[in-house]
């Protein structure tokens, strides 16, 4: 027999298909980019938008003695700064509260106590927020702090309920197998149970910024300040203007913190959870 | 067979946490004895144990299935050793040091765990997992990165490839293989694994049990093993504790004497058919010839192929690729009709077996290859020779044969036994002729 001779082509051929079939080894593929463009651009290019057309038609609109007193001063800035110092301390006290009630309320001993713990934030929700801050301003007095008081007692109940069910919703195997191979108890929540509920527990901290950034307004009916006083104003002085230019800010507030609030729970969300 | 092995008196007083040896026993290559000794779980409200004082002696390195029929209590027997569950009596000793009291914690990073379905992190890496356990006992961070890499090759995945996946970014035999490393991360010389190849395919679980056969013999670990698949556990047990309900031990002992001599209707209904064909499961690749074949790699240039297909005496050679893995049967002729062409030449091959892997493995890929034989890799599907039909058939042969003389002669030893009881009987009961009458 007399094979003809190779030519280098034919050689060619199955070298390629080996390069292919694991030489290099494949570069583990690459997470995908979470925060799109879109995601950073759309939401704030609207609020610009918002603002702008808000500001130009205040401009052009007439004011009177009334309504340009509601404005003067830099009362409108000063408003907007109250108005997000009472969110974000008030949110500040919410995790500060529901993060680690809700931790305990998952821990074995405790966790019969569960059920009657969420039964007390949810009267604390179920109230209307109104008469909620008219008790504390009777028993706090007036002022930011009854405010404050309110607005927690009013947004623990996202928090800490997104809270539990995060840590509830972790495959019990898992905690097992962190115990099993001797995870110490501090040890299995810090490593494994609170980042696999970090995006639970971030839904419930937007829910409760949101909310937070809504009851500030009537956080002016307890001499909290905030942007509850240009609309109050706007209403009782009937002046169109001032009143469209407070909720325009409230609107706008609440936008931008959802959207922040958005961006967080992308970062901070765990790799290798998969995109939700 | 499950004899409580009693136990002299321990003359040390009860270990603390404090004196258990922390530094020299996590280091070292080979296992510790586990002994279980009256062992009992109650769970509270229901006064029945779930399980009722097992005794059992497993040895320094050696791989122990427990097997048995769905909650008999092999998880929560399994469990108890490294006090998941906290026994409600009764002890544990590893390596003759009575553990029971000691800080679970430490006991556990002593003791390497497998679970089903891998029990990795979501939220951590391939890398990150296996670090677990190391980086808890406090080793340095260039030892534990090269400890990654270490273990990673040893479960067969290349770590540049995977060290830094996400466990969902892995298949099911993988993410098995990298719990399997997790467990073994940081040398413990006792591993637990509770049906760990339960949720994989039945191709992938053969080879994960092929894997697990030939860490064992690298590292010699005292392991545990719970399945409920009675195969496997005579593929993988050095002995095999069958366990009827409430963990009772039916049998303890190799695979080859449960299915030869089963203790009982139990036993027996557990081994269940096909005893003889699960007889190929006990023996293995490496102890029947495996024989050279000739092999040339892709590289080669034509005319060496050529010279070895005409010197050869089976008018073949074994086609390796550039990782001298094996690639392709090449038979004279074959590269004519490709016209000199290698990519197209030869037929695929199918199948490959380990080492570690059973005859009847070796026996189902040789029947399905038209070959007529197998390759045998090693180490990353390296070749290392081939097995035939030859070879295969006469061990085969020969191990049929070798047990019908056992079992022949296990015959008469009972018969024996048996007419030497009716003997007594008759001597000894002279009544007996009446009570039958
Ligand atoms: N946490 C528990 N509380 C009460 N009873 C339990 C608990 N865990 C297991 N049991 C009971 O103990 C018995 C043994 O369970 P175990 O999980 O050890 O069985 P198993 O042999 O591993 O079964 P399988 O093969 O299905 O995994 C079962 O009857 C089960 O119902
Ligand atoms: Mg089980």
């Amino acid at each position: 027999m007399r094979p003809p001779s190779p030519s280098p082509e034919q050689l060619g051929p199955p070298e390629a298909e080996e390069a292919e079939d694991g030489a290099a080894p494949v570069p583990a593929p690459r997470p995908r980019r979470r925060v799109t463009w879109q995601k950073l651009t759309v939401l704030p290019a609207f609020l610009l938008a918002l603002l702008l057309a808000t500001w130009l038609w205040f401009r052009g609109a007439d004011l009177d003695s009334i309504a340009r007193n509601s404005i003067a001063d830099g009362n409108v800035w000063l408003r907007l700064r109250q108005h997000v110092v009472l969110t974000v301390v008030s949110t500040f006290f919410v995790l500060v509260i529901a993060i680690p009630l809700g931790i305990l309320l998952t821990r074995r001993r405790v966790r019969p106590a569960a059920p009657a713990v969420i039964a007390v934030a949810n009267v604390g929700q179920a109230t209307p927020a109104i008469g909620l801050l008219a008790l504390l301003v009777i028993w706090l007095g007036i002022g930011m702090r009854a405010a404050l008081v309110g607005m927690v007692v009013y947004a623990v109940l996202p928090v800490l309920a997104n809270t539990i069910a995060g840590l509830r919703a972790i495959d019990p195997t898992l905690v097992e197998a962190a115990r099993g191979i001797g995870m110490s108890a501090v040890g299995v929540l810090r490593r494994v149970e609170l980042p696999l509920a970090v995006p639970l527990i971030l839904a419930g901290v937007r829910t409760a910024l949101v909310l937070n950034v809504g009851t500030a307004t009537l956080a002016y009916f307890g001499g909290g300040g905030g942007l509850g006083d240009l609309i109050a104003s706007g209403i009782t002085n009937q002046r169109m203007p001032v009143l469209v230019l407070g909720s325009v800010l409230t609107v706008a507030l609440a936008l931008l913190v959802d959207w922040l609030a958005s961006l967080a729970e992308l970062l901070l969300r765990p790799r290798g959870l998969g995109a939700s | 067979m499950a004899e409580a092995a009693p136990r002299p008196p321990e003359g040390r007083a009860e270990t603390s946490g404090a004196t258990v040896r922390t530094s020299g026993a996590t280091i070292q290559t080979s296992g510790a004895t586990i002994q279980l000794e009256n062992l009992t779980k109650r769970y509270p409200g229901n006064p029945a144990p779930a399980v009722d004082c097992v005794n059992m002696d497993i040895k320094a390195g050696e791989l122990v299935v427990f097997v048995g029929p769905s909650g008999c209590g092999k998880t929560t027997t399994m469990k108890m050793i490294n006090r998941l569950i906290e026994p409600t009596s009764g002890r544990i000793r590893i390596d003759g040091e009575d553990v029971t009291g000691i800080d679970p914690v430490r006991l556990r990073r002593k003791i390497g765990y497998a679970i089903q379905a891998s029990g990795l992190f979501p939220h951590m890496t391939v890398a990150q997992n296996i670090a677990l356990v190391p980086r808890m006992t406090g080793w340095s961070k260039r030892r534990i990165a090269e400890r990654v890499e270490e273990m990673l090759d040893l479960v067969g995945l290349d770590p540049g490839e995977f060290q830094g996946r996400y466990p969902r970014q892995l298949s099911g035999g993988q993410q098995q293989r990298v719990g399997v490393a997790r467990a073994l991360a940081a040398d413990p010389p006792v591993l637990l694994m509770d049906e760990p190849f339960g949720a994989v395919d039945p191709i992938t679980r053969d080879h994960l049990q092929d894997e697990l056969i030939r860490l064992q013999h690298e590292l010699h670990k005292t392991i545990v093993f719970v399945t409920h698949d009675f195969d496997e556990a005579i593929k993988l047990g050095d002995r095999i504790a069958v366990l009827r309900e409430r963990s009772h031990i039916a049998q303890f002992d190799t695979p080859e004497a449960i299915l030869t001599n089963p203790a009982d209707d139990f036993v027996s209904g557990f081994v269940g058919a096909g005893a003889a064909l699960k007889r190929l499961n006990l023996t293995r690749v490496r102890d029947v010839g495996v024989v050279d074949f000739p092999t040339a790699t892709i590289d080669d240039p034509l005319q060496t192929i050529f010279e070895r297909l005409r010197a050869g005496t089976t008018n073949e050679v074994l086609l390796l690729d550039r990782h001298h893995r094996p690639y392709k049967w090449l038979r004279r002729g074959d590269l004519m009709r490709a016209k000199g062409s290698l990519v197209r030449a030869g037929t695929l091959v199918h199948d490959t077996v380990t080492r570690d892997a059973t005859l009847r493995d070796a026996l189902e890929a040789v029947l399905i290859d038209n070959a007529g034989r197998v390759p045998v890799t090693g180490r990353r599907g390296r070749y290392e020779g081939v097995v035939d039909m030859e070879t295969l058939m006469n061990s085969v042969h020969e191990l049929l044969e070798e047990d019908r003389l056992d079992a022949v002669e296990h015959q008469h030893l009972l018969e024996e036994q048996r007419a030497q009881q009716v003997l007594e009987e008759q001597e000894g009961t002279t009544d007996a002729p009446e009570e039958l009458a």
